[in-house]
């Protein structure tokens, strides 16, 4: 069982050898990776936003709650922001990614196998992981950090919405008192998550569905896989860098 | 035998314990249509990957254009194959893409050619397989001969000098067997290349192909032109080419006695 896993791990590191070489020839012809930016970002543009809205309010409530315990409801700001930056958006959104994006590549990618278009494609002398695999993968991490963006936008959005319009905490103490206590090293430990997120989540995806067995069991089978291992995957990740980013 | 783009000597490959090629000799020849014939399963499709090298074989030697496939890295692979071109059995389009973008995908992988000579180019494969009306369509959009006569276009878009056919009549209405038939016979004199297809319909295959093999049980039984192998008295061969169901190759997979297994309540996994 260890060994097996061991020996996964290690495929799917030469695997990611492999696409990151054919990374700089997919980059030269920009178009494909940004129609993959727009297959994996823009289309999970309507998930995320609403996905993040809820969360920043679920946030604002029970922040709220939580703060007016010690007479502290003027910090919700500060609590929104920091939940959001660094925990929240980045793992929500990579969770979400994994069920929308993820998803989709591996059952793309799955099926062009199933369908002999990636053999035909080595006929022709042309190197599936550089004409698919790069530019979906790339695609990928480019998309997760905007995404991130966005859903943070939204989450505090949704925070303010019930915090400052519904419950009445004071909304100059609301954005004065986040304006205040977020630093820059906490802005850059979601970059960072998310960023990591990114390469983990599009990683599995593009490998489950490049080494999917071709058939409608097997795509089925490896999509469940990359949003099982894209999901665990992505909370051991965040447990990994919260600790380091702690430790510093 | 100088002219041989093909050759596969005394090749041994199989899947775990079961060989499926036992001692496969075969040879290709320039300007010819090779057929190889045999009954489901016997790895005819598995041929074709061992000579474009998608697999190695266990031993013995493949050898196009005269070089050592089982000797080339993928970038010697990957070079030997822009001089072939390969028609799937299901055609396999990029379904992605529109029947024009897909017969030019190779060209706008290999060469970098001014647009409107990559249309011209494009339109003239197309037309020679009579689609080029279909240009602005979508692979869905395409009956299975249509879709096979587009990839037979995308497979000659690159001037090959070998082309490889796998199963190109099969799921085809005869009137669009006829129309690939023709086009396999009329592209090989046309330009010149060297084909081999490979199928199991003998009447199809005898009206295009110069050479036939016959394999069988992991070896090739019999070879020979068509009329020679319509003469053949070798029994398998006879059973192949009338079509019987029982002969030397048996009508049943192997099994264990029909009345025991019926009776002996052997459980099925």
């Amino acid at each position: 069982m260890i060994a097996e896993t061991l020996s996964r791990v290690g495929r799917v590191g030469l695997f990611l050898v492999r696409v990151l070489r054919q990374a700089p020839a997919a980059l030269a012809r920009p178009r494909a990776v940004v129609h993959q930016v727009y297959n994996a970002g823009a289309r999970s543009l309507v998930i995320i936003m609403l996905s993040g809205l809820f969360v920043g309010m679920v946030l604002g409530l029970q922040g709220f709650d939580l703060l007016q315990r010690f007479g502290s409801e003027d910090a919700l700001g500060i609590a929104a922001a920091l939940g959001l930056l660094k925990e929240l958006g980045p793992v929500v959104t990579a969770l979400l990614f994994a069920g929308r994006a993820g998803t989709s590549l591996t059952s793309e990618i799955g099926l062009m196998r199933a369908t002999d278009q990636l053999t035909a494609m080595e006929i022709m002398a042309v190197d599936p992981l550089r004409k698919v695999v790069a530019p979906r993968f790339l695609g990928g991490v480019i998309a997760m950090p905007l995404l991130v963006a966005v859903f943070n936008v939204v989450g505090l959005f949704g925070a303010q919405l019930i915090g400052v319009q519904v419950m009445g905490v004071d909304p100059g103490a609301f954005w004065s008192q986040m304006q205040g206590a977020v630093e820059l090293d906490d802005v850059n430990e979601g970059i960072v998550k998310s960023l990591c997120f990114g390469v983990a989540c599009s990683l599995v995806a593009v490998y489950e569905g490049y080494h999917a067995a071709p058939t409608a069991e097997g795509v089925g089978l490896a999509t469940t896989r990359t949003v099982v291992i894209s999901s665990v995957l992505t909370l051991l990740i965040d447990y990994i860098l919260t600790a380091a980013f702690l430790g510093r | 035998m100088s002219d041989a783009v093909v050759r596969v000597r005394d090749l041994h490959y199989g899947f775990g314990s079961r060989a499926i090629f036992a001692g496969v000799d075969l040879e290709a020849h320039r300007g010819r249509v090779t057929a190889v014939m045999g009954p489901s399963g016997t790895g005819k499709t598995t041929l074709l990957r061992l000579i474009t090298g998608q697999v190695a074989p266990a031993s013995g030697s493949v050898e196009v254009f005269g070089q050592e496939v089982t000797r080339l890295d993928t970038a010697g692979i990957y070079a030997l194959r822009k001089r072939m071109g390969m028609l799937f059995q299901n055609g396999a389009l990029l379904t992605d893409l529109s029947v024009f973008e897909n017969v030019a995908f190779p060209v706008r992988e290999h060469a970098r050619l001014p647009e409107p000579v990559l249309r011209q180019l494009v339109l003239t494969k197309l037309h020679a397989v009579g689609l080029r009306g279909a240009a602005d369509l979508m692979p869905p959009e395409l009956s299975g001969g249509m879709a096979r006569r587009v990839a037979l276009a995308r497979a000659i878009v690159m001037d090959p000098e070998l082309l490889i056919y796998d199963e190109p009549f099969v799921g085809l209405d005869p009137v669009s067997m006829g129309v690939v038939v023709r086009l396999i016979r009329a592209l090989n004199d046309a330009l010149g290349i060297t084909s081999i297809v490979v199928s199991h319909d003998v009447r199809e295959l005898a009206s295009i192909a110069h050479h036939s093999y016959l394999l069988s049980g992991g070896k090739v039984v019999a070879h020979g032109t068509p009329a020679e192998l319509d003469a053949s008295p070798l029994p398998v061969v006879r059973q192949f080419m009338s079509g019987e169901a029982d002969g030397p190759v048996p009508f049943h997979y192997p099994a264990p006695d029909y009345h025991a297994d019926l009776l002996g309540g052997r459980p099925r996994t």
